[in-house]
């Protein structure tokens, strides 16, 4: 134990605080296993009732779908935690998977590297623009990307016009992205789920990540301290538009026919993950690999009414109970949590 | 004890002073004056580009076409000003679509379900305020479930079916206007509402209280507001009133389906902030919402009339909101502004002001 | 050896010079509203002076922000805790200076090793890997300590650090002190106790009205050289238990506690009665008059107001039962300041102002009018952001909001705060006069001369208890510190 032992008593009637840590260490990993927990335990239930859950096909749905929103909850986490939000994902989506999908129409023998990064500087610029506004404009980050998520819907919807992109004219190996892998793991999830790893590391471990949250969890003395709040929160919108950039391409992939109406209302999906997930709506706490699993608790859960044969209408309502479950829950945690530390660290109370 | 008692001198009336504005409508004049502008350009716009923008018949569907996004603003306006969201408007609308067409198509009497409607309306409403207000949960987080929970409960309630065989009195309402005349019927419970919300909002000490606890929550419990009730109160009737656009909506497409209104919270917030209700709580008119209406419907029609991709017009929107808020942030008024963001830093949020720690 | 010296204006509030030498401790001491804080501020590079010159080590510096402050040397240690409640302690210590491991990885083992052993140099059991949120103010103020310490910085500047520490805390800490002036850092010591300053420091530096009125050595001073000084003339005769005797009892506390906070707590106020409660920042005061007028619940006791119980938890039925609450942070809590003057003031009469349900502007200004002369307050128009009042002439308008209720019992906290000198008599007096006229005043004051000025009776609190009960005239500084602080126990 790195506290000190001090045996001078003087503050009298104050029971030793080490044990606090234990308290709080405790109730965190239980907000990191408890949805794991649920997911396990719901996973339990439907392959018992139907055992074709298990299957190699469906668990290769259910991961191809969550690949792209864990994706996405990863940069949503990163602005989120920052205590600002970032609606205009779904928007970028849309924009990036036609013109990425588009240009193998187009150009010929693009090679997929290049549309690659063809939608991950569409989201780009997208996040850096909502960077801009939010960090040097000081204008309040909903609204701004409640306005992009409008104006560039409202772009993708110009520049599709009444096309679309249709399976035929993407290349094999594109398609193949989402598909290929081992006993049904797309190699894809594993990709994403490394670089997810790496973000969370990143959120964790370094000090720019670590600023985040100091500046989600109380922004003036996060100017205080000499953090650069405006240099930092550009850099989450930057990155969660490049990553809903390349996040469109994917989806391009994953589903082949594109339309002007593709990504539609993942904003909502997405955050509802990330809170599902136990990260603060509004900053300071929380991670992305909860942000993921989140994400997976939805999409499992998605499939899983399918695989049971219960109406698919069932599923959003499902959802929405999960999400506001999952923050009631919290706030009881967090009540007792502040309770419990009061007690501990008052002189005074029984 | 030379001096006058403190407590007991009698108030000495000031009559036949100049009787000044309202006072909450006083900071707001210069915003509202602007936005007047603004609509008085959409339209000379919709005159240029086409001559028939004036005429009855493209009037009366430039209002019957944002009558529901209209009256759902007003509560939106007062839950907005009190410092709280409420995302799950749109979804209200399409559970409350989604129940008029299952129940008539089994036989109900309208008017019962009329009132099953309402019901519907008061119980989600009062479920997200019990969430803000009881639970003490942020109405942001509350209201995204909502928004998932009630889209999920109209798909329940009516699947992929589609209910449109609604009689005449009703199903007419998208196409003649009050007592046959030009005034679409959800433009004119617009009408009606807006002066109910005006003077709710601007005459009474309950809107001086809405006022009060978006401006400055803690000083408005310390002044003995009852914060909880008036804001249990601003989501019930939020939900009442976007189930009665949910019924004016289905008549006047003649159809019930789960996915009626949806998104459009996103387009109802939109409306209210470039109203000038700051999205930190504590400013924004009435005036100024019933303008930026105008904007907007006068904005789409006119863009409709242009041949502009109609499903395009979220760049003008979204190009406005920006305007909305980057224009008082422009020029001299960059000194005020930061200090109001200096002032309110430490307690607002940057993604929205409705914390409650 | 180096020094600092800050001399410029930041609108007029502030024209003072401080020279700071290393290895010495160097009081700033002035009545609130003096300007320290804005000396503070532009220390820590929040403010930028509009004139004058800071020179560290004889070389002019200027701060652009707080990191630039930090990196010149110069850590801050603010007077209220500006921590992240969501971080572990030892997190918020390093924050933006966590160590590091290969691949600039933060090393936690060693952060929390470290955060470890500054709480061993200052003393205390801290377990840095629990999060902020929920720590007592002491334990905030402590971490904010080791978080200056940890800059090992050139200059550090404490605003009010003792305000929240017992006895045995402010010994230790005044022991670390100690270590960085042998060690050659510059304290700037901002301190209201003035027994303090003479016990840790060297030099002084007293402000008044934004301007540097003494500069010296402490040896030779007096606290009262002191306090004149700061004053700008002596000591104002006591005016309290010259008024008549007081009437009917109008509160009645008893036995009030709430989990943690505060426990045991019975008091009465009469009519016509200034009961002040003095007591250390964090010791339950505040606290106590929130759960009486309804803001927190309390667990176990009652409250009476003329007789009957109050229901606990409804600021709306405190305020019906005739009690008005002038709270202790007047810009968040008293005023809605984007509001204007006149509404601020009819903010809690809206009930008493309307005609047929609606609120008549007419009305409204009738009344603000009639109670901003009544206050004297000065203004420029009622429809004026209240913001734009001095901060003594927003204390009136909270005072008058609640007047225009014609309150039977008023409950002010801290109710001179960051208030110039003048309008600050003006206060003082007007408390008298409303217990005058037969109000109860309960006034929580951390300022001494105030307690013992305007108190007819005296009751203080430390860790959430009632510790000691003096009437006006047994009261001394002496014995309500040590009733705060604990470091006597022969208060009873």
């Amino acid at each position: 134990m790195s506290a000190t032992v001090d045996t001078k008593q003087e503050t009298s009637g104050k029971p030793p605080r080490v044990s606090s840590r234990r308290l709080t260490e405790r109730v965190f990993r239980i907000r990191e296993s408890g949805i794991i927990a649920v997911l396990i335990v719901f996973v339990a239930i439907t392959v018992s009732i139907e055992p074709r859950f298990a299957s190699q096909q469906e668990v290769q749905f259910i991961l191809a779908n969550t690949t792209i929103f864990a994706l996405l909850a990863l940069g949503e986490t990163m602005v989120i935690v920052s205590r600002n939000v970032d609606l205009s994902i779904g928007s970028v989506v849309g924009l990036s998977a036609y013109v990425s999908a588009s240009l193998f129409g187009k150009i010929h023998g693009i090679p997929i590297v290049v549309v690659f990064l063809v939608g991950l500087g569409i989201g780009l610029a997208v996040g850096v623009a909502n960077g801009i506004m939010v960090a040097i404009g000081r204008v309040p980050s909903l609204v701004v990307t409640l306005a992009t998520l409008y104006i560039v819907r409202g772009l993708d919807i110009l520049i599709v016009g009444g096309n679309e992109v249709v399976a035929q004219t993407l290349p094999n190996a594109f398609i193949e992205i989402p598909r290929a892998g081992v006993y049904g793991v797309p190699y894809l999830a594993i990709v994403i789920a490394v670089v997810i790893g790496i973000g969370a590391y990143y959120l964790r471990s370094y000090r720019s990540g670590r600023e985040l949250y100091a500046i989600g969890s109380n922004p003036e003395a996060a100017r205080l301290a000499g953090i650069p709040v405006g240099r930092r929160v550009f850099t989450a919108f930057a990155v969660s538009g490049a990553i809903a950039g390349v996040a469109g391409v994917l989806w391009a992939a994953q589903y082949q026919t594109v339309d002007s109406n593709a990504g539609t209302g993942y904003e909502l999906t997405v955050i509802a993950s990330v809170v599902v997930g136990g990260v603060a709506i509004f900053g300071g706490s929380g991670s992305a690999v909860g942000a993921a699993i989140g994400a997976l608790l939805l999409q499992t859960i998605n499939s899983a009414l399918y695989v049971l044969g219960i109406s698919p209408f069932w599923d959003q309502a499902i959802a929405g109970a999960l999400l506001l479950a999952a923050i009631t829950l919290d706030r009881i945690i967090s009540l007792r949590l502040t309770a419990a530390l009061r007690r501990r660290s008052a002189g005074v109370g029984t | 004890m030379s001096e006058p008692s403190l407590l007991t001198r009698p108030p000495e009336p000031e009559h036949g002073r100049r009787r000044a504005l309202p006072t909450a409508l006083h900071g707001a004049v210069r915003w509202e004056t602007g936005l007047a502008l603004v609509v008085v350009a959409i339209f000379a716009f919709g005159v240029a580009v086409s001559p028939d923008f004036l005429t009855t018949s493209n009037l009366f569907n430039l209002g019957v076409t944002s009558g529901e996004v209209a009256i759902m603003a007003l509560p939106m306006t007062l839950i907005i000003i009190s410092g709280e969201i409420d995302l799950s408007v749109a979804s209200i609308l399409g559970m409350s679509s989604a129940l008029l067409g299952f129940l008539w198509a089994r036989h109900w009497p309208m008017l019962l379900i009329f009132v099953m409607v309402a019901l519907l309306g008061v119980v989600a409403g009062l479920f997200n305020g019990l969430m803000v207000t009881r639970v003490g949960l942020p109405s942001l987080a509350v209201t995204i479930g909502t928004l998932a929970l009630y889209r999920g409960v109209a798909l329940i309630i009516l699947g992929s079916s589609t209910v449109s065989n609604f009689p005449a009195p009703y199903s007419t309402i998208g196409v003649l206007g009050v007592a046959n005349s030009n005034l679409p019927w959800n433009v004119a419970i617009f009408a009606v509402l807006a002066v109910i919300f005006g003077v709710v909002l601007h005459f009474t000490a309950t809107g001086r209280s809405i006022y009060a606890m978006g401006a400055s929550p803690e000083a408005a419990l310390y002044s003995g507001i009852r914060v909880k009730r008036i804001k249990l109160l601003l989501f019930v009737t939020s939900g009442l009133v976007c189930a009665l656009a949910g019924v004016l909506w289905t008549f006047r497409l003649s159809t019930a389906v789960q996915n009626n209104g949806i998104g459009m919270e996103l387009t109802v917030v939109a409306i209210v902030l470039l109203a000038g209700v700051s999205i930190f709580g504590g400013k924004g008119s009435i005036i100024g919402v019933v303008l930026a209406v105008l904007a907007f419907a006068g904005l789409q029609d006119a863009l409709l009339l242009t041949n502009f991709n109609q499903e395009a017009t979220g760049i003008v929107t979204g190009g406005l909101l920006l305007i909305s808020v980057f224009v008082p942030t422009a020029g001299s008024v960059v000194a005020r502004s930061r200090e109001w963001f200096r002032a309110r830093g430490h307690r607002a949020p940057s993604a929205i002001g409705a914390g409650h720690e | 050896m180096h020094a600092a010296k800050a001399f410029g204006a930041v609108r007029a509030v502030v024209d003072a010079s401080i020279d700071l030498y290393g290895g010495e401790a160097h009081a700033l001491v002035g009545e609130n509203g003096a300007g320290k804080s804005t000396v503070v501020k532009m220390l820590a590079g929040v403010h930028q002076p509009d004139g004058g010159e800071l020179l560290i080590e004889g070389q002019p510096a200027v701060l652009t922000g707080p990191a630039a402050a930090q990196a010149a040397g110069i850590a801050v240690i603010y007077q209220e805790p500006t921590l992240f409640p969501d971080l572990t302690v030892a997190e918020n210590i390093f924050m933006g200076r966590q160590p590091l491991v290969a691949a600039r990885r933060i090393d936690r083992r060693a952060m929390r090793a470290q955060a470890a052993a500054l709480f061993e140099r200052l003393g205390v059991q801290l377990d840095p890997g629990r999060i902020a949120r929920g720590l007592s103010i002491a334990d905030q103020q402590i971490v904010e300590i080791a978080k200056a310490l940890s800059l090992e910085a050139r200059v550090i500047v404490m605003d009010e650090p003792t305000a929240a520490l017992s006895a045995a805390e402010v010994a230790r800490l005044f022991d670390v002190v100690r270590t960085l002036r042998a060690a050659g850092a510059a304290v700037l010591f901002i301190s209201h106790r003035l027994e303090e300053v003479f016990e840790i420091c060297q030099r002084v530096t007293v402000m008044r009205d934004g301007r540097t009125v003494l500069a010296r050595e402490l040896a030779g001073l007096t606290a009262d050289d002191l306090v004149r000084a700061m004053v700008g003339r002596d000591m104002p005769q006591r005016t309290a238990g010259e008024r008549s005797q007081p009437g009917d009892e109008v509160l009645r506390v008893e036995r009030l506690a709430r989990e943690g906070v505060f426990i045991d707590i019975s008091l009465h106020v009469r009519a016509g009665e200034i009961v002040a409660l003095a007591g250390l920042v964090g010791s339950g005061r505040s606290e106590v008059a929130r759960a009486i007028f309804g803001i927190d619940r309390y667990d176990a006791g009652k409250v009476t107001i003329g007789g009957t119980e109050l229901r606990r938890g409804s600021p709306a039925a405190a305020m019906a039962a005739g009690i008005g609450y002038v709270p202790e942070d007047r810009r968040q809590q008293g005023l809605v300041m984007d509001m204007s003057i006149q509404q601020n003031v009819a903010l809690a009469s809206l009930a008493r102002l309307r005609r047929g349900g609606l609120v008549r502007s007419a009305s409204e200004r009738a009344f603000a009018t009639d109670w901003a002369q009544r206050m004297r307050l000065r203004y420029g128009r009622l429809t004026d952001p209240v913001s734009t009042l001095s901060g003594g002439n927003q204390q009136k308008v909270v005072l008058a909001k609640w007047l225009g209720r014609h309150p039977a019992l008023l409950i002010v906290d801290e109710p001179t705060r960051g208030i110039d000198i003048a309008t600050k008599a003006d206060v003082h007096e007007l408390l008298v006069r409303l217990a005058g006229e037969g109000i109860a005043i309960l006034m929580i004051s951390s300022e001494l001369p105030e307690v013992l000025h305007i108190g007819d009776r005296i009751l203080v609190m430390r860790e959430g208890r009632l510790t000691a009960e003096y009437s006006h005239e047994e009261a001394s500084e002496e014995k309500i510190m040590s009733a705060a602080t604990g470091q006597l126990e022969h208060s009873k």
